[in-house]
């Protein structure tokens, strides 16, 4: 289940929007212009079930995204996305991982604060004894570069 | 017959005996009799495991996708509070301090380590850093490592955290770090191939009591560490998927 987010949560002035997102929800958006630079030497973790329910986060995840561990267990991975992302980004993502392979990408996240951070993500779908039992992402810290690109790239694939 | 045991190359030179005398313990306590062949390197050890030649292995994290998912190993027991971290240092003169800021044709020096290298790779990334772009000097140990950054003919030293918490102060006292990983599960394993799988919960057991027993606790002390922790197969498994997203 997710939750509209709220304006007491959100840190400065802050934009509003409704998103649709995967299995027909919606979810009203506050989202600020802050960054929140990716942290050295660390990886964000987190294993979702296979229509994409978070069942585990690492401590990274909770930090960067600013929830709880218990909020963001069994809340789809979606709690996560911004609204600059374009759709199709994350429709190459499911596209991908759904036959079976690696897929990677640079996501701008939102935090709980209404805030973002950049990262370059990699999903992977967990196979046991021949079957997808969830996917694992991993992200870590992007190069700049590749961030300005698509900064510029990402609004012209709405 | 005997078991093929055989320790990770990547190995401290320090604990050589202590890993003797742990397959020592190890065979007493098991009954089973087990040689301990160490190999000069991973090319040579990977090839005796791809020959089905190894029976039992502290491996390196980057070897445990191919051991399980294609030789069937078994994970075991992972040293406690011990997990694998990279650094990324320079020459403490070098004006550098953000890997962001370290440009292209740089000089690299490495171990062959795998899991070692490829976090040290993944930190070098927010510099458009990559394989393509950077000139990569292997080493036979981390204290070359060292000397080619003091040398000033590396510009950057790949190190496994450990390795570069052991230099000397006035080693380090000359070096700089920019990164430290803080990854935290990524980590050495025990494994048992094949042939032992039946053993699996009795090697298991004894190995997790090791550090209840007066003795295998000095055993223990010999390898660098207090206890072993046994490895569920979900955790192996996760490890195995988080290395595989890092292998890109």
């Amino acid at each position: 289940m997710l939750h509209d987010m709220k304006p007491e949560d959100i840190a400065g002035d802050y934009q509003e929007i409704t998103l649709n997102l995967f299995g027909n929800m919606t979810r009203k958006i506050l989202y600020t212009q802050v960054e929140t630079p990716y942290p050295d030497g660390k990886l964000i973790v987190s294993t979702t079930d296979p229509s994409g329910v978070i069942t585990h986060v690492n401590q990274a995840f909770v930090e960067m995204s600013g929830y709880t561990k218990d909020e963001l267990i069994n809340s789809p991975h979606s709690i996560l996305r911004h609204p600059d992302m374009p759709p199709a980004a994350f429709k190459d993502l499911w596209d991908t991982v759904q036959k079976g392979s690696k897929w990677q990408g640079f996501v701008k996240n939102l935090r709980k604060d209404g805030g973002y951070y950049w990262v370059k993500a990699t999903v992977i779908p967990n196979v046991r004894n021949g079957k997808v039992t969830g996917y694992t992402s991993v992200r870590r810290k992007p190069s700049r570069t590749k961030v300005e690109e698509c900064i510029k790239l990402y609004p012209t694939l709405f | 017959m005997s078991n093929l045991f055989t320790i990770s190359p990547d190995f401290s030179p320090d604990r050589i005996s202590g890993w003797y005398i742990f397959n020592t313990w190890f065979q007493k306590q098991t009954g089973e009799a087990i040689h301990l062949k160490m190999y000069d390197n991973f090319h040579s050890q990977i090839a005796a495991i791809k020959n089905d030649e190894i029976d039992l292995i502290y491996a390196n994290p980057f070897d445990a996708a191919m051991l399980v998912r294609e030789k069937g190993f078994l994970p075991l027991v992972k040293p406690f509070g011990k997990t694998d971290e990279a650094i990324i240092a320079v020459n403490a003169k070098n004006t550098v301090e953000d890997v962001a800021h370290l440009s292209p044709g740089i000089r690299v020096a490495v171990t062959e380590d795998p899991d070692v290298h490829l976090m040290g790779m993944i930190m070098l990334e927010p510099g458009d850093l990559d394989a393509n772009n950077m000139n990569i000097d292997i080493y036979d140990t981390y204290v070359l490592v060292a000397k080619h950054l003091l040398r000033g003919d590396a510009d950057v030293g790949i190190f496994l955290a450990e390795a570069y918490d052991d230099l000397s102060n006035m080693i380090k006292s000359q070096l700089k770090i920019l990164v430290r990983s803080q990854i935290s599960v990524i980590h050495h394993s025990l494994m048992i191939g094949p042939k032992l799988a039946g053993k699996r919960d009795e090697f298991q057991s004894l190995l997790v009591e090791m550090s209840n027993d007066a003795k295998g606790k000095g055993v223990l002390e010999g390898l660098g560490f207090d206890a072993w922790i046994g490895i569920e197969d979900e955790e192996m498994e996760f490890m195995i998927d988080l290395m595989d997203t890092l292998n890109t």
